[in-house]
């Protein structure tokens, strides 16, 4: 079966900056795989990247078996950091929600009863249906992180790329969180998260993958962060205060499956 | 009721309110996204930067506001252009296009010995002016842009909130752009004939500001915002007519004080509102 992506030797680049050297990977139907890396390290580029907002400057990127910017429109639902919108905006939690059946409706499709049935699961799905009505500027951090993931679900996507959606909310909407990506992940839908948690990263992800500007390692999270992949990477920035350039691998990677060199 | 229809006793004047109504409704319905995208310069911008189309209308003969419409809406695409591929902000990119394309017009007016053309209506408008063949311009005008707002409008509203996350869904939020600037462009166009240049970029922002003060959501502000044209319009132009002065000032005059009564409107309600939050809360005794 065509994987829901495939990259190989993908190279995202802003000018002269290299901000993502030979990334090889796929991601299936059905598996979710998380993204850790230090800040700068290209996780939220290769989610842009997927999203078709980026073009790839050398390599295959095939999302959904085509093009990432030929997908058919409403087919892929991305989630930024929270601080990427005004929530100032005259709109209410059931507007910016309803936003999401957008990508789906022609101009002269009414918003009909299917669309806010999808909109009012969405809601109730993170929890926030009580709160519809609400000005999104009276939302706390974590209201507002589960608003933009409702709008993703609304939308009744094919892939789902997530940008950090655990930074900042509670211990609470956390877990809410994952029960509702990982039941989506269950019922077939590719998932791409990127985070910083490395804590839960067994309870989120099939596979989780290390990125320093290239593919570090990909693998089961209990594999991956046995390797050491991670921890050296952080500990090289602490230290030296940059990221890595050489991108030699760690030697305990070679221990473990697709710890790519 | 006399004081209500004696205005219009004269067919200029009910030219005047058509136009007005068109221009008024059409510039705050189109300030609403302008307001939230945070582009209070732009109307001024393509105001200024049609200049040039009028003064190249006038070298070769044809209509102004031809001419006026070609750059600004020429303007308006590279506004956009400039913003993305230049990586340079939208205001820096509006000031970058119409000081140059302001600058074109004065340069070859400059070299005109017998320009003629009444300045004085382009900078700050004459509506009782307004003739039967400019104003089915202004309202078929006024219409196609109507038209393309309600075809546009679920884009426009995502597009402005969020681009990045309405594109990632198959929304393209540069064409949206686009589009928007040439909206923008040509309800400006629309503008200059009855409020002039200066004054146009008022009804862009002032309708649409005063709106936002009074609700959090976005169809409703939209609403608001155009009718604050509408009866800016009509009002301002019962001024203008008994006070004697001039119908575009007076016109941006009561869109104003619309505002600063919205203003004080939402001020009352957030006071109301912490007073009920206050009452409500429990006192704590020793």
């Amino acid at each position: 079966m065509t994987p829901a992506v495939h990259a190989r030797d993908l190279v995202i680049r802003y000018g002269d900056f290299v901000a993502l050297d030979r990334a090889t990977f796929d991601l299936a139907y059905g598996e979710s795989l998380g993204v850790v890396g230090p800040n700068g390290s290209g996780k939220s580029t290769l989610l842009k990247a997927i999203a078709g907002l980026v073009p790839a400057a050398d390599g295959e990127l095939h999302v959904l078996g085509v093009d990432p910017r030929r997908v058919e429109p409403g087919s892929i639902a991305y989630v930024p950091q929270v601080e990427s919108v005004d929530w100032t905006f005259p709109a209410t939690v059931w507007d910016v929600v309803s936003m999401g059946r957008f990508p789906r409706l022609r101009f002269w499709h009414g918003f009909g009863v299917a669309d806010r049935a999808a909109v009012q699961r969405a809601l109730d799905l993170v929890k926030m249906g009580s709160l519809a009505r609400r000005h999104i500027a009276e939302l706390s951090g974590g209201q507002q992180q589960r608003v933009f993931v409702a709008r993703a679900l609304a939308q009744e996507p094919k892939l789902l790329l997530l940008d950090e959606p655990t930074t900042g909310v509670d211990a609470a909407t956390e877990y809410a969180l994952r029960e509702v990506v990982r039941d989506l992940v269950n019922r077939g839908l590719p998932v791409i998260m990127a985070t910083h948690d490395l804590d839960t990263v067994e309870q989120w992800f099939d596979r989780l993958m290390v990125l320093d500007r290239r593919l570090l390692a990909i693998g089961t999270p209990r594999d991956v962060v046995a390797s050491g992949a991670y921890a050296s990477i952080r500990e090289h920035t602490h230290v030296h205060g940059h990221l890595r350039l050489d991108h030699e691998p760690h030697e305990t990677h070679a221990l473990h499956p697709e710890i790519h060199p | 009721m006399n004081v209500l229809t004696a205005p219009f006793h004269y067919p200029f004047m009910l030219r005047a309110l058509l136009a007005a109504l068109s221009v008024g409704m059409l510039c705050s319905a189109m300030g609403t996204y302008v307001v939230l995208r945070r582009l209070a310069f732009i109307g001024d911008g393509i105001a200024h930067a049609s200049f040039a189309g009028i003064v190249i209308a006038y070298m070769r003969g044809a209509n102004y506001y031809m001419g006026a419409a070609v750059v600004a809406v020429l303007t308006a695409l590279g506004i956009g252009f400039v913003h993305r591929r230049g990586r340079i902000s939208m205001d820096t990119s509006i000031g970058v296009l119409f000081t140059g394309a302001f600058a074109l017009g004065v340069f070859l007016m400059s070299r005109q010995s017998n320009y003629a053309v009444d300045l004085q209506s382009f900078l700050f408008g004459d509506i009782l002016a307004v003739q039967a063949s400019d104003l089915a311009i202004v309202i078929g005008l006024a219409i196609v842009v109507a038209i393309a707002l309600a075809v546009l409008y679920r884009g426009l509203l995502y597009t402005t909130f969020d681009p990045v996350v309405a594109e990632a869904g198959g929304i393209p939020a540069g064409a949206y752009e686009y589009a928007l600037l040439v909206l923008v462009a040509l309800t400006v166009i629309i503008g200059i004939q009855s409020v002039g240049i200066v004054l146009v970029a008022a009804l862009l922002v002032t309708p649409a500001a005063a709106a936002y003060q009074l609700t959090h959501r976005f169809a409703p502000m939209f609403a608001l915002s155009t009718f604050f044209g509408a009866i800016s319009s009509i009002g301002g132009l019962y001024l203008s007519y008994y006070a004697r002065g001039s119908s575009g000032a007076t016109i941006v005059l009561f869109t104003t004080v619309l505002f600063f009564l919205a203003l004080g409107i939402r001020s009352v309600r957030q006071s109301a509102a912490r007073r009920t939050v206050h009452v409500s809360s429990p006192v704590l005794s020793k």
